[in-house]
C-alpha cells in the first residue's frame, strides 16, 4: 500500500506527519511513501531528505493511507478515493461537524487524539507526545516574556532571587513544564486534583501543593474530571494565595470533551506583580485564565502578560514532527500485523476501536468507553493491561540507618571494655568494605570474589596462633585448619592472578 | 620493640594492604596491582604470625607441623588454581568457601577446648577477671555456627555447580519454618552455653548449623547460584570476623568484615538484577507460582541454519552477542571469540551484552570471554548496551533464556515480571542458539522465540558456532 503525507495548507501549522527517519521505518513495514512537495519545509525537512530516505515526492491524495496533522479542508477530502484511510488529529470529541462530514464519505478515518490511555497504547499517544513538547515550550515562552532570570544568582551587582513558577495541572504537559522550569533554576510548585501525581511532581523537583478537600479524585479514564464546589472553593483560595506570590503561572487544566475549567480569575490576575507572565495552555479550549485570548498575547492593565498560544507544539516543529511521526509508525506497526504493507483494522482491539471515527463510510463514533487508570484504587482494570510489577521499593534508608545505629549502640554499650575496641574496628571495616566494593567494574566480579576468598583465608592466622597451645586435639584441629586455609590463600591468589592475566584490551 | 608489638604493627599494615587490594580490584587498570597488594598483605600477616608462634615457644614438633600444613595447603591450592577450567570457576570458588567455613569451625572448637573445657585454667581465669568469659562462649558459638553454615552450604553449592547432584531446588515441607527454627534453636542454645558451657551443646549447635547450611542451599535452584555464591562469600568473611573476635585479633576482624560486606554488596547487586529481594532468593522456590499462565499460544517459531546465520552476520553492520550459562556448558566461548575476531576483521562492529546474573557466578561470562581473548572493552554491561539493541542488525543469543525474555517487561502475570532484561527483540534479527524448545531455568516460556524477527538455531552451541565460522569463511575468502 501507499502512504501519502500531506502538506498542511495553513501556514501557521509547521509540523508534518512524517520525517525522513520515520519514512525509513514505514518502508520496513512494507509501505511506499509519497510526500507532498514542501510538506516538511517548515520543520526543516527538505524534499531531498525525504527522497533520500526512500520516499517519492508527489500527490499524496491518491494514496491508500493518508497521514495528516490536522483535518484537511473539505475540498481536499473530496479528492480522497473510496476506501482511503485518513489518519490524523481529527479532534472528534469537540468537532461534531467534521465527524458528520467524514461519515458522509466512503473512507475510514482514524483519530490519533482518541487513543485510549492504557499502557499498551502509550507508544501511539500523540496527545502525550504533543503535551510533552507543549509543556517544555510553555516554559521557554514564559522565560522569553519574563524580564528576569529564572535561576537565582549572586553577582557583583547584587543578589537575584530565583523566579517562582506555579504549574496548574500535573499531567504530561504540566510535568514537562515542571521539569523544564526546574532545570532553568526556578522554584516550581504544582497543583493537581489527583493526589497520586504528588510523587511524580516531587520526582521532577517540584513542590506539590495539595488542595485539602473531602472528595479525593480517583480518575478512571486517566484524565482529570470536573470537581465538586467545595473542592473548587478551596482550590480558588489556593490559587489566589499563590497568584500574589509567584512570577510565572502555567495552566494546563483540560477535561476531555468539555471547555477548560476557569482556574485563575481576573481578580487573581490583577493581584499579580507587574512583569509576571501567565501561559494558558488550555487557550484553545476556552482557557483556564480569565482574559486569555486564544492565539494572542494580552498585557493586562497591571502589567501581567497572558500568553494564549494554541500552537505550542508547532513552535518546536522538527521535534514535534519526529514524535508525531514515530507515534504514527507505532500505529502502523499495530495495524500491519503481517509487516507486508497491508493495513488491517481489528475492531476487537480496544485501541484500534477507540480511535476509529468512521469505518468504510460508516460512523463508529463515539466508541464504547475504555476504563483504565494508573490509580491503585481502580480495581476494574483489566489484568491484561495492568501496569508491570514495579521494581521493589527499597526500605527508607533513614529508618534502616536508625535501626542499625540503635542496635550498634545497645550492643556496644552492653559490651565489656575489652570488646569495645574490636567492635569499633569491626564496624569501620564493614563500612570500608562497602565503599571499596561499591564501584567495582562488572567484569571484575569473579576476580573480586576469588581475591576476597583468598583474603578470607586470613583465618589461617587464627589457626596458627592456636597451634601448640593445648593438647594433641587442639594441635590436630589447628593443623587441619591451617592446611585448609592455606589452600584458600594460595589457590585464591593464584587463580585471581591467572584470571586477571587473561583480560586484555582490543 | 618486642615480637608482639611488631606483629600487631604488621597486622595493621596487612589490613591496609587488603583494603588497597579490594580497591585495586575495582578497575581493569589497577586489578593486577590490587592482587599483588593482597599477596603482600597476606605474606606480611603470615610472617608476623609465624614470628609470634616461634616467639611463643611452641616447640620444634609443632613448628614442623605448621610448616608441613602450610606447604601441603599451598601445594594443593596452587595446583588447583593452575588446573581449573574457567567454566569451572564457580565450583572452585564454592569449594574454597567451604574451606574457610570448615577452618572457622575448627578454630571455634579449639577456642572451646582452650578455654571453656578447662574452666579453672589460666586462660579461663584471665577472661573471668575481665568479665569476658560469657562473651568468649558466645563468640565460640557464633563462630562455629557461621562457619558450619558456610561449610555445608558451600559443599552443596559445589555439588550443584559441578552437576554432582541435581540443581533443582529441594522442596521440604515447611522449609521456611525449618530455617527459622534452626535460628531459634541457635539463639536458645547460645544463651544456654553462655550460662553453662557444656560440650554437648557445642556438638548440637554444630550439627544444627551443618544441617541448616545444607538445607539453605539445597532449596535454592541453579539459576540463583550467582546470589548463593556471593552470599557464601559474604558468610565466609563473617566466619573469619567471628574467629577474630574469639581470638581478639583485629586483623581477622577487619579482613572478615571487608570480605563479609563486599560479598553482601555483590549479593545485593545480583538480587537487584533479578528484581527480587534477598529474602526471597534465600527462601528459594522460584518459578513455582508459574503454572496456569503457561497454556498460552505463542504461535510458530522459525528455524534457521548455520549458513543463513553466516549470511546475516556478514551482511550486518552491528552485532551484539548475549551469552548465558549455556555458552559455558557447551564450552562455546572459544568459537564465539573466533567468530568475533573474524567479523571484526571484516568491519562488523561486534559487542557483547552481559546480564548481571548470566552464568553461575557474578562476572562469570566476563571471565570466560577474557579466557578466550575477547577484549574486555567490547564486553558491556546490560545498562550500557540496552538502548543500542534498536539500532543493531543481528543479535546472537547463546545459551541465555530468562535474561532475554520480553515477558519480564510485557506480561505482568509472568513470574519473572519486573526483572530487568536485555531488550534483544528490538534488534532487526535475533538468532537464538538452543538445544531444544524447553523453557528456561525459571520454567517460563519465552515469547522471544516466537517473534517475527527471531529465528532458532538448534543444536550444541559449540558445534553451531563452528559451523557458522566455516560458513563465514566460505562466503568470502579472507583477504
Amino acid at each position: 500500500m501507499i502512504i501519502g503525507v500531506l502538506r498542511d495548507p495553513d501556514p501557521g501549522e509547521r509540523r508534518v506527519a512524517a520525517t525522513p527517519a520515520t519514512v525509513e521505518q514505514l518502508a520496513k513495514l512494507g509501505y511506499q511513501v509519497v510526500v507532498e512537495p514542501g510538506a516538511g519545509a517548515a520543520a526543516s525537512f527538505s524534499d531531498e531528505a525525504y527522497a533520500e530516505a526512500g520516499a517519492s515526492i508527489g500527490d499524496p491524495l491518491v494514496a491508500d493511507v493518508v497521514f495528516t496533522i490536522n483535518p484537511p479542508p473539505a475540498q481536499r477530502l473530496d479528492k480522497l478515493a473510496e476506501g482511503t484511510t485518513l489518519i490524523g488529529m481529527l479532534n472528534p470529541r469537540l468537532d461534531p461537524g467534521l465527524v458528520e462530514d467524514l461519515a458522509r464519505r466512503p473512507i475510514t478515518a482514524l483519530s490519533m487524539d482518541a487513543v485510549p490511555r492504557i499502557s499498551r497504547a502509550q507508544s501511539l499517544d500523540v496527545l502525550s507526545s504533543m503535551a510533552n513538547i507543549a509543556g517544555y515550550r510553555a516554559v521557554v515562552e514564559a522565560a522569553h516574556a519574563f524580564g528576569r532570570f529564572f535561576t537565582g544568582q549572586v553577582t557583583a551587582a547584587g543578589k537575584v532571587p530565583p523566579a517562582k513558577v506555579l504549574v496548574a495541572g500535573a499531567g504530561v504537559a504540566g510535568l514537562a513544564a515542571i521539569g523544564a522550569a526546574g532545570s532553568l533554576g526556578a522554584i516550581v510548585r504544582a497543583t493537581d486534583p489527583r493526589p497520586e501525581v504528588a510523587d511524580q511532581v516531587r520526582s521532577l523537583g517540584g513542590e506539590y501543593l495539595e488542595v485539602k478537600a473531602a472528595d479525593v479524585e480517583v480518575s478512571s479514564t486517566g484524565y482529570a474530571k470536573e470537581m465538586s464546589d467545595d473542592y473548587n472553593d478551596r482550590a480558588a483560595r489556593l490559587y489566589a494565595d499563590q497568584a500574589r506570590e509567584v512570577d510565572i503561572v502555567i495552566t494546563t487544566a483540560l477535561i476531555p470533551g468539555r471547555p477548560a475549567p476557569k482556574l485563575i480569575t481576573a481578580e487573581m490576575v490583577a493581584a499579580m506583580r507587574a512583569g509576571s507572565v501567565i501561559v494558558d495552555m488550555a487557550a484553545a479550549n476556552g482557557g483556564n485564565v480569565e482574559g486569555t485570548v486564544a492565539g494572542e498575547v494580552v498585557v493586562t492593565a497591571n502589567g501581567v502578560t497572558i500568553l494564549g498560544y494554541t500552537d505550542l507544539p508547532g513552535r518546536l516543529p522538527a521535534q514535534a514532527s519526529q514524535l508525531y511521526g514515530t507515534n504514527l509508525v507505532n500505529l502502523m506497526k499495530l495495524l500491519t500485523p503481517g509487516k507486508d504493507g497491508e493495513l488491517v483494522l481489528d475492531f476487537d482491539d480496544v485501541v484500534q476501536r477507540s480511535m476509529t471515527v468512521v469505518r468504510d463510510g460508516e460512523l463508529t463514533w463515539p466508541p464504547p468507553p475504555v476504563s483504565v487508570s494508573a490509580a491503585p484504587a481502580a480495581v476494574a482494570e483489566k489484568p491484561a493491561e495492568a501496569a508491570p510489577k514495579p521494581a521493589k521499593k527499597p526500605m527508607n534508608p533513614l529508618l534502616v540507618t536508625g535501626i542499625g545505629a540503635a542496635a550498634l549502640f545497645l550492643l556496644t554499650a552492653a559490651a565489656p571494655a575489652a570488646l569495645r575496641g574490636h567492635l569499633t574496628v569491626f564496624a569501620l571495616a564493614i563500612v570500608i568494605g562497602y565503599y571499596v566494593i561499591g564501584h567495582v567494574h562488572h567484569a571484575l566480579h569473579t576476580p573480586l570474589m576469588s581475591v576476597t576468598n583468598a583474603i578470607s583465608g586470613i583465618i589461617v592466622v587464627g589457626a596458627l596462633l592456636q597451634l601448640g597451645h593445648g593438647g594433641p586435639v587442639v594441635t590436630g584441629l589447628s593443623f587441619a585448619a591451617i592446611l585448609l586455609a592455606s589452600i584458600n590463600v594460595f589457590g585464591g591468589f593464584a587463580v585471581t592472578r591467572r584470571m586477571l592475566a587473561m583480560f586484555s584490551r582490543s | 620493640m618486642t615480637i608482639a608489638t611488631a606483629a600487631s604493627a604488621a597486622y595493621i599494615v596487612a589490613a591496609l594492604l587488603f583494603i588497597l587490594a579490594l580497591a585495586g580490584l575495582s578497575k581493569h587498570e589497577t586489578a593486577r596491582s590490587g592482587n599483588t597488594f593482597g599477596v603482600a598483605g597476606m605474606a606480611l600477616a603470615l610472617v608476623a604470625t609465624i614470628g609470634l608462634a616461634v616467639d611463643g615457644e611452641i616447640g620444634t614438633l609443632n613448628l614442623v607441623l605448621l610448616v608441613v600444613a602450610v606447604v601441603i595447603g599451598a601445594a594443593i591450592g596452587l595446583q588447583r588454581a593452575a588446573k581449573v577450567e574457567m567454566t569451572g570457576m564457580p565450583e572452585l570458588i564454592a569449594l574454597l568457601h567451604s574451606f574457610v567455613g570448615l577452618a572457622a569451625v575448627l578454630v571455634g572448637w579449639n577456642g572451646y577446648l582452650h578455654v571453656e573445657a578447662d574452666l579453672d585454667g589460666t586462660e579461663a581465669n584471665a577472661l573471668k577477671s575481665l568479665d569476658m568469659l560469657g562473651i568468649h562462649s558466645a563468640e565460640v558459638f557464633i563462630g562455629v555456627f557461621i562457619g558450619a553454615v558456610t561449610f555445608t552450604g558451600s559443599i552443596v553449592a559445589y555439588l550443584k555447580l559441578s552437576a554432582k547432584i541435581r540443581s533443582s531446588p529441594l522442596m521440604l515441607p515447611g522449609k521456611n519454618f525449618l530455617n527459622v527454627g534452626a535460628l531459634v534453636v541457635f539463639a536458645v542454645l547460645t544463651a544456654w552455653f553462655v550460662i553453662d558451657p557444656q560440650l554437648w551443646l557445642l556438638i548440637v549447635v554444630t550439627v544444627v548449623a551443618l544441617a541448616l547450611g545444607w538445607h539453605l542451599v539445597a532449596s535454592i535452584g541453579g539459576g540463583d547460584m550467582p546470589v548463593v555464591v556471593s552470599m557464601l562469600n559474604s558468610y565466609s568473611g563473617w566466619a573469619a570476623a567471628a574467629a577474630g573476635f574469639l581470638l581478639e585479633n583485629d586483623l581477622l576482624i577487619v579482613t572478615g568484615a571487608l570480605v563479609g560486606s563486599s560479598g553482601a554488596y555483590l549479593s545485593y547487586i545480583m538480587c537487584k538484577a533479578m528484581n527480587r529481594s534477598f529474602v526471597s532468593v534465600i527462601a528459594g522456590g522460584f518459578g513455582i507460582e508459574a503454572g496456569p499462565a503457561e497454556d498460552k499460544e505463542y504461535g510458530e517459531h522459525r528455524e534457521i541454519n548455520a549458513e543463513g546465520v553466516a549470511e546475516l552476520l556478514t551482511a550486518a553492520d552491528t552485532v551484539i552477542i548475549t551469552p548465558g550459562y549455556g555458552m559455558a556448558v557447551a564450552q562455546a566461548q572459544y568459537g564465539v571469540a573466533e567468530l568475533t575476531r573474524t567479523l571484526r576483521e571484516r568491519g562488523v562492529t561486534v559487542r557483547f551484552g552481559i546480564h548481571p546474573v548470566a552464568g553461575r557466578l557474578p562476572g562469570h561470562m566476563n571471565v570466560l570471554l577474557a579466557e578466550a581473548r575477547v577484549p574486555y572493552d567490547i564486553v558491556l554491561e546490560m545498562d550500557e548496551v540496552n538502548d543500542d539493541f534498536a539500532g543493531t542488525s543481528v543479535v546472537l543469543v547463546i545459551g541465555a533464556n530468562d535474561t532475554v525474555n520480553p515477558a519480564a517487561m510485557d506480561d505482568p502475570s509472568s513470574p519473572i515480571a519486573g526483572m530487568p532484561v536485555l531488550k534483544v527483540w528490538e534488534a532487526e534479527h535475533v538468532i537464538v542458539f538452543k538445544r531444544s524448545m524447553a523453557s528456561g531455568y525459571a520454567g517460563v516460556q519465552n515469547p522471544l522465540f516466537f517473534r517475527d524477527n527471531s529465528a532458532m538455531l538448534f543444536g550444541d552451541a559449540k558445534d553451531r558456532v563452528e559451523d557458522i565460522l566455516r560458513a563465514v569463511s566460505a562466503l568470502q575468502p579472507t583477504r
